[in-house]
């Protein structure tokens, strides 16, 4: 066990853990910040997709002592209301069906937007390329980002 | 006019609601935790809330809700379904709360998610509870009024009495209405006056879910909660020898190891039962990290499993079932397969003499397809919460069929069902995995065992590994012709391990004179359940791939030939079992076959059509790839869909994309080997799903427009897929697809996927 300083949306927090435990599980289990999902454990699905200073990474594979007194921000630090514009376009294009991959691929989407606001097609493929939709709501996810590249 | 009896007892709700006391909990508030946006108004709560039925509730200042009583797995239930109560209510949408009910079997009818049922089954009970509280609401008016309640009209929430120009809001009467009987028969509205089914909705828990809130059960947590994992045999045939958990007792914040039993042994199980292994081993401790720490550390052995047998009472049918010994690999099951779809099958369907017909035939077309295991992969791998103590139990996981769980849970905690509370949460995905609810067994032995609320959470590996599997099939086709190329005899003759995918009596039985279907099935350890359009998903793909095949053969356009069958089942069927409408199911091709500019393709588009008949709705697809720098793209999937009514046209729509985004996937890439028992796939770094890239470049989902009663959908326009690619393949590559997946072959052709 050591203690731990994080950042994680906005918020200044000192936790008492085991310095290898994965962001993923400090987030969920330690912090109830419980919109990161859990789907592979081995950074291949993207769902528990959050960002270190600004940039989407994987968390289920980042232990907590690599990301002291770093700026995360997680799905819930993305906005008070719903109101990020990739959220809203998100609720316009209806994207979710079970919604469980959602958070990581808003994530993901918004952390493309930032390094390019005005993605290609082919570029909004490839950006969001890492993260599964069992539920296969691809072609919404693209719209969504469009729209949202438009309103950003 | 329609006229529905009234399908709520209302003196069983009541008795419900007072032996609950106020204590019967629902899961979630539509309100609870989030703030409104902006462009949104904030109902506002009213200070009484008045039953009307299990479905329906009004507050005083007019807000409505409803209860959505069907599990969530994201085919939107939870929208459509209110849907449907909403426009009997006849209320205004906006003014709609609704909230995901908990398993109550005494209050709702039917809280089973799957078979593409939901809105089939919960049409009339919905329309009817719906008008039923319209009309006590009514009956208040007319009683407070003194005016005649035939007189009244309502609108959008808004009760009329025009002769006396009196207005009333709906919460102004619930008071009066909630304590007045119910009507024995209520009209329904007439379908040309629907104003909201018909208009889509955006999904009610849209909000919710982009802004990450807790709606899954694997989200859930309670003061005092221990977390578990599981450890279970890694291979079908092998059952737990021993493990020692002193290895792993002492490891950082680990609080007990032992195994369970999921079934007692003298438990006749129900048709849902499946759960593949009997015994494992539990680790609970203080948190995620340090219970999968533990179960990677932990010391166990496994011994190979001897045959064995269980009871089932399969729907009334009750039988036995054997479970084979042995480690069975995926070389042996393709081996076992071609040796069966050479001998004789059991004869399911026999029409004319197809055995003359074939001895008489100047051509014959034969044709064998496969596909392999597949495994679910919901993005939500298997959890549960349970909180057991002496008495009670609660439950809270995710789960397509609660009812099929409570007697197990029963029987196995010692618990009467009235003390054991099954919560539902919101699926992060189904496709049937979840109508097997096993883990709720297993979470709440732990909780048990423990004497604690604990949270168990499956890893992928474990999800990936523990069965359930949609089944591998082979489907042989043969096709007779004469010296004029004309179709004179069909034959089928397919199976699986460990059963048959064969559906008899569809098409194109019922369009030839001589048919035969034959079906045969090779038993297995390795255990299989529903997975979206259970068999259809598989002898669709080969059927459509086959009839395509044949109607080249036969120098026939693809679309007209399927046509020609269809007409002929239409105007003078061959036997009398036949279970599709000809009509309809032509209406599909023709729609698509316009929609799609059939006639004049674009340059440089290879493709492929597929029809199929499942969960009584009717789909064509037509599916166009173009090869882009020595990869297949698919450009364009264009669905034409007869389900009759569509209740949220695009919520139905995005679970049509999913569908044909999904089969499209699993042709190309669903693939679970087996080597000495184990599945040699075991995470997504291996088990290739589809994602963004390779997904359809465009999707259009076309519903055929009339007023029969809404039929499935979340099932339907899956199946044809398969074969409407790889017929698509054929002409892009000039090469059949006869075995799933086909990346591998692409692969081989020097083509990228």
């Amino acid at each position: 066990m050591a203690t731990i300083n994080l950042n994680v949306n906005g918020k200044k927090q000192t936790i008492d853990v085991d310095p290898n435990t994965p962001v993923l599980w400090v987030l969920r289990d330690h912090l109830n910040l419980t919109g990161t999902k859990y789907g592979c454990g081995i950074a291949q699905c993207g769902a528990c997709t959050i960002h270190l200073g600004g940039i989407a990474v994987r968390s289920c594979q980042l232990p907590v002592s690599s990301v002291e007194n770093q700026e995360i921000t997680t799905i819930e630090g993305l906005s008070e209301n719903g109101d990020h514009p990739v959220q809203q376009a998100w609720m316009e294009h209806d994207v979710p069906q079970c919604g469980y991959c959602q958070a990581g691929q808003i994530m993901t989407a918004v952390a493309l937007l930032k390094n390019n606001p005005t993605p290609s097609d082919a570029e909004i493929e490839t950006g969001m390329n890492g993260n599964i939709c069992r539920c296969g709501t691809y072609l919404r996810i693209k719209e969504a980002v469009k729209t949202a590249s438009k309103s950003l | 006019m329609t006229l529905a009896n009234k399908h709520i007892n209302r003196r069983s709700f009541l008795k419900v609601s007072a032996l609950a006391g106020g204590g019967m909990v629902l899961s979630f508030s539509w309100l609870a935790g989030c703030k409104p946006t902006a462009k949104e108004e904030l109902l506002a709560l009213p200070k009484e809330w008045f039953e009307l039925n299990s479905y329906i509730k009004i507050g005083e200042n007019g807000t409505v809700t409803l209860f959505s009583a069907n599990p969530e797995f994201g085919s939107n239930v939870i929208t459509s379904m209110p849907m449907i109560l909403a426009e009997e209510l006849d209320v205004d949408w906006k003014k709609v709360m609704v909230e995901q009910a908990d398993f109550f079997p005494v209050r709702f009818e039917r809280q089973f998610t799957g078979g593409s049922q939901g809105i089939r089954q919960g049409w009339t009970p919905l329309r009817t509870a719906g008008a039923t509280a319209r009309q006590m609401l009514v009956n208040a008016a007319a009683q407070t009024w003194q005016v005649p309640a035939e007189e009244i009209t309502t609108e959008a929430g808004t009760i009329i009495h025009k002769a006396s120009n009196k207005k009333a809001g709906y919460g102004e009467m619930a008071s009066l209405a909630s304590t007045l009987g119910v009507p024995e028969e209520v009209k329904l509205k007439e379908i040309k006056d629907f104003k909201i089914i018909g208009n889509s909705k955006k999904n009610v828990e849209g909000l919710k879910i982009v802004m990450g809130k807790p709606l899954f059960a694997i989200d859930h947590k309670v003061e005092g909660m221990l977390y578990a994992a599981i450890v279970h045999p890694p291979g079908f045939g092998m059952k737990l020898k021993a493990f020692d958990g002193a290895s792993v007792k002492s490891m950082p914040g680990v609080k007990d190891v032992f195994s369970i039993k999921v079934f007692n042994d003298d438990y006749e199980r129900n048709f849902f039962d499946t759960a593949t292994f009997d015994e494992m081993v539990a680790i609970v401790g203080n948190s995620t990290w340090e219970v999968l720490n533990a179960k990677k550390a932990l010391k166990v052995d496994w011994e190979k499993a001897p045959e064995s047998s269980f009871a089932v009472d399969a729907r009334g049918n009750k039988i036995t079932i054997k479970v084979p010994a042995g480690l069975e690999n995926s070389a042996d099951h393709k081996a076992k397969m071609t040796e069966y779809s050479q001998k004789p099958g059991n004869i399911l369907r026999r029409d004319g003499d197809p055995e003359a017909a074939f001895k008489k035939a100047a051509k014959i077309l034969e044709r064998t397809y496969t596909a392999p295991f597949l495994a679910h992969n919901t993005m939500e791998p298997l959890n549960c919460f349970a909180h057991v103590t002496a008495d009670q139990a609660v439950i809270y996981g995710p789960t397509q069929a609660p009812e099929f769980i409570m007697g197990t849970l029963s029987n196995r905690l010692g618990l009467p069902k009235e003390k054991i509370q099954i919560n539902l949460a919101r699926m992060g995905g189904g496709f049937g995995r979840r109508a097997y609810s096993h883990q709720m067994v297993e979470a709440a032995l732990i909780s048990q065992k423990v004497n604690a609320p604990i949270k168990m959470t499956y890893t992928r590996e474990d999800d990936m590994t523990s069965g359930v599997y949609r089944p591998t099939y082979s489907a042989t086709y043969r096709a007779a012709l004469d010296e004029n190329n004309n179709l004179t005899a069909f034959h089928v003759k397919a199976g699986g391990i460990p059963e048959t995918p064969i559906a008899p009596n569809r098409f194109p039985a019922g369009a030839i004179d001589n048919y035969l279907a034959e079906g045969w099935e090779i038993s297995s350890n390795i255990t299989i359940g529903a997975f979206r359009a259970p068999r259809s998903n598989f002898i669709a793909s080969a059927e459509q791939s086959f009839l395509d095949e044949l109607a080249e053969e036969m120098g026939k356009d693809p679309i007209a030939f399927r046509l020609e069958l269809l007409d002929r089942a239409k105007t003078n069927p061959v036997g009398e079992k036949n279970d599709y409408d000809a009509g309809r199911y032509a209406g599909v091709l023709e729609l698509v076959r316009e929609k799609s500019k059939w006639d004049s393709p674009e340059p440089n588009v290879h493709r492929g059509v597929s029809a199929y008949f499942c969960h009584n709705s009717y789909v064509a697809e037509v599916l166009d790839i173009e090869i882009q720098n020595s990869k297949p793209v698919v450009k364009n999937v264009i669905a034409a869909v007869d389900c009759g009514i569509v209740v949220n046209p695009d919520a139905a729509a995005n679970m049509g994309e999913g569908a044909i985004v999904d089969g499209i996937g699993n042709a190309f890439f669903g693939d679970l080997p087996f080597k000495v028992g184990v599945p040699e796939k075991t995470n997504f770094d291996k088990y290739r799903m589809i994602r963004q890239m390779e997904s359809p470049k465009s999707i259009e989902v076309h519903f055929v427009k009339n007023d029969i009663d809404p039929t499935g959908l979340g099932e339907p326009l899956f199946p044809p897929v398969f074969a409407a690619l790889a017929n698509s393949l054929y002409k892009a590559t000039g090469r059949r697809y006869y075995d799933q997946p086909f990346a591998p072959q692409l692969e081989m052709q020097n083509l990228t996927m």
